[in-house]
């Protein structure tokens, strides 16, 4: 079993937990993703850590409010276990050396963009974030991107806070004010396909974090794969990042709205945060 | 006096009709008395031809000899020297290749039915026999096992009757490889192996889940624990694909993912979450044991026409000629020499057909089956809406992929010696992590033959 250690809402429907588990915070690194189970009857979901501290031994992690497991996970309080919390998979996020970076993170998916952030930012990377969402509501980790980051950007669909308009226009107007060399983008999968359309055109390359259907993350079930650059991988061996101008973002999103329809199946997927 | 009689003695099994619309037990197996008469069909050869068809060496005359006495204690007594899962074996070994397959009696009529006797035992000794597992004296040395699989619990199993400390590292959250996710309950009920697994946890073997090795510890890390050899046992559990055209389609499951979402997740259950889609007409690729279980949840599942797609005839069909024959008396639909093209989609991305050939067999290949080719101008289409790929596996990369000096063939098998000791000093690997995807019966024997190898490693160092 896994303890809960801390709870907290970031806005109405999106959590932030941290879990007990030694062994995973031993090994994890930015990019690399868990799954859990929270009781005999559950599913096992696929999140990727949020952050994570090796002298507690604790996992944090943070998700949307969306389906049946997420929300009786929302449920629980600190001091109450999990059944399971397995990880740390996938593989670490690749960064490179880059000079400038640009991280781009839309709804709960700037819940997996901010340690990605706060690694290029201790690297001593050059980096700017652009983080988009639905309306001034489900604004979340303003104050922590702040600290992780030179510049930080904030959209909103509706203008209700910062920016009216979409990630992918801030991003357009960086690129073309300054180079830049590397771009994370971590959110629905339409920004990450609008997003890597974008800097296909500027040359820069991209990564992306995927999300898909999985079971046992480990390459044992196939559910997950991704057609990248034509080729099948498995994005919970190979991935969960990718080359954001090789993934089929369209066979992903199909692939995803699987269970949606499924009877008694209240279905969660549609990307990394689909807000 | 042997039975002369040249059938087996029926076994009661529940009604085809009946039972694909159930996950229960579809062979129900002996009772005493039928047990009795069965076993007294065995001539007691001397040369024994069964014992070596049998990859681990049950003495199988002698426990029929007692089995046809009455005296199942002693039966088990017998078994248990050399099988350590004689529930399981029983119920899943392919015996018509094995013991069964070299039985003098089969030659004029049909073999003695070895399997369901030694199913018969082991269920009778689970029920019957109330004597407590005695935990043995600790030698003060620690094994890790990875892998609570067949050949992973045998190793523990062994490792720790002779006074190791074994902890077992097993990625699911369930012990039991693929026992739990891959074999149905209504072929091998999941209580028989959580049994098991608890007589085993008696012994003093430490179970612990959740643990992919290779990710959150390294067989560096276990050494540095403190644990003085390792034996791996991780199987084949890589699906393969087949790389045609729509593969990619919404509602194209590997059989890996099609089982464990049943098997593991019991998907099948008002009460789990895990979803699974029920499909109305679904194409099975494959002619394996594993085929004819997704097949037949399938069925259970609500299908109304299940399909086995194979590109071979009966004849090579690698699945056990029982999983076949219940198969068939469940309504699945056979499709020999045929193979499939392409899978159809639908403008949502969803399966709506898969566009087949069919085959015929030419010279032998390098399997020593006949090669299927195509027959020009027969394509066809098959409407279904779903289709599961089973066409075998191959290993895992996670642990060689994280530990130096393990050598693994082209197939991504451990290369190991004789004495199943990998190119890692103190690291053995046996099962289907060492040949690929074989049986349970071959993976388990694999773990029995490393137990002893690892205590005589660990006795010499």
């Amino acid at each position: 079993m896994f303890k809960i250690t801390e709870k907290r809402f970031l806005c109405e429907n999106v959590v932030y937990m941290s879990i007990d588990a030694p062994f995973v915070a031993k090994k994890v690194e930015p990019g690399q993703f868990i799954i859990l189970r929270i009781d005999e009857f559950g599913e096992r979901i696929p999140l990727t850590v949020a952050d994570f501290d090796k002298e507690q031994g604790t996992v944090s992690i943070i998700f949307q409010t969306v389906g049946n497991t997420t929300k009786k996970l929302s449920m629980l309080k600190v001091g109450d276990s999990i059944a399971d919390f397995v990880g740390p998979l996938g593989k670490p996020t690749e960064f490179g050396a880059p000079k400038r970076a640009i991280v781009v993170g839309g709804g709960v998916g700037c819940a997996i963009a901010h340690p990605s952030a706060k690694a290029l930012y201790n690297m001593g990377v050059k980096t700017d974030v652009i983080a988009g969402f639905r309306n001034k509501d489900i604004v979340i980790l303003e104050k922590e991107f702040e600290a992780v980051c030179d510049n930080l950007y904030i959209t909103t669909d509706d203008g209700s806070y910062k920016r009216k308009g979409l990630v992918t226009e801030v991003l357009r107007e960086l690129l073309e004010k300054e180079p830049c060399d590397l771009v994370i983008a971590i959110g629905p999968i339409p920004m990450m396909k609008f997003v890597s359309a974008l800097t296909k055109e500027y040359g820069v390359k991209t990564i992306v974090s995927l999300n898909p259907i999985m079971i046992d993350g480990t390459g044992m079930c196939g559910g997950c794969r991704v057609t990248v650059g034509g080729e099948v991988k498995f994005a919970c061996v190979d991935g969960p990042d990718f080359d954001g101008h090789l993934v089929d973002f369209d066979n992903l999103m199909k692939r995803n709205g699987f269970y949606k329809n499924e009877e008694n199946h209240k279905c969660r997927l549609g990307g990394n945060g689909n807000v | 006096m042997s039975d002369m009689s040249m059938k087996k003695t029926p076994i009661a099994e529940l009604d085809p009709n009946i039972r694909n619309k159930n996950f229960q037990e579809v062979c129900l197996g002996y009772t005493e008395a039928e047990a009795m008469k069965e076993a007294s069909r065995c001539l007691r050869c001397k040369n024994k031809p069964c014992v070596s068809g049998c990859p681990v060496g049950v003495k199988i005359p002698e426990f029929m000899k007692k089995v046809s006495e009455g005296d199942f204690a002693a039966a088990y007594e017998i078994i248990s020297l050399d099988n350590s899962l004689p529930a399981i074996c029983g119920r899943v070994c392919p015996q018509e290749h094995q013991c069964e397959g070299k039985c003098i009696r089969g030659i004029k009529g049909e073999s003695v039915a070895i399997g369901r006797l030694e199913r018969f035992v082991a269920d009778w000794n689970m029920q019957n026999n109330k004597s407590q597992i005695i935990k043995p004296e600790p030698n003060g040395k620690k094994v890790a096992v990875i892998g609570a699989g067949p050949s992973g619990l045998a190793a523990a199993g062994d490792l720790a009757k002779m006074g190791y400390a074994v902890t077992v590292f097993e990625a699911f959250h369930t012990a039991g490889g693929v026992l739990q996710y891959g074999i149905p309950e209504f072929r091998l009920p999941k209580n028989i192996v959580n049994k098991e697994v608890e007589n085993l946890e008696k012994l003093g073997v430490e179970i612990l889940t959740d643990m992919v090795i290779g990710k959150v510890l390294t067989i560096d890390d276990i050494y540095e624990m403190g644990y003085e050899a390792v034996f791996i046992g991780t199987g084949a559990g890589l699906p393969q694909f087949m790389g045609i055209k729509g593969e990619d389609s919404v509602g194209v499951y590997s059989a890996n993912e099609f089982l464990t979402r049943i098997n593991l997740m019991k998907a099948y259950l008002e009460e789990y979450d895990t979803p699974v889609h029920k499909a109305k007409s679904i194409a099975v690729v494959g002619g394996g044991n594993v085929a004819m279980d997704a097949a037949r949840c399938a069925k259970r599942l609500g299908a109304e026409h299940v399909y086995i797609v194979y590109r071979r005839s009966l004849d090579e069909m690698p699945a056990r000629n029982e999983e076949i024959h219940h198969a068939v008396e469940e309504g699945i639909e056979l499709l020999l020499l045929t193979n499939p093209t392409e899978v159809l989609s639908d403008e949502r991305g969803y399966v709506k057909g898969l566009s087949c050939v069919k085959m015929q067999l030419g010279d032998p290949d390098e399997s020593g089956r006949r090669r299927p080719t195509a027959v020009e101008n027969s394509e066809f289409t098959l409407e279904v809406d779903s289709v599961i790929m089973a066409l075998g596996t191959s290993p895992n990369p996670l642990i060689r992929s994280t530990t130096k000096g393990l050598e693994t063939n082209k197939k991504g098998c451990f290369v190991v010696d004789e004495n199943l000791m990998t190119t890692k000093q103190g690291v053995f690997a046996g099962g289907d992590a060492v040949t690929g995807a074989a049986t349970v019966i071959l993976a388990m024997g694999a773990g029995k033959k490393a137990a002893k190898s690892i205590d005589e490693y660990l006795k010499s160092k």
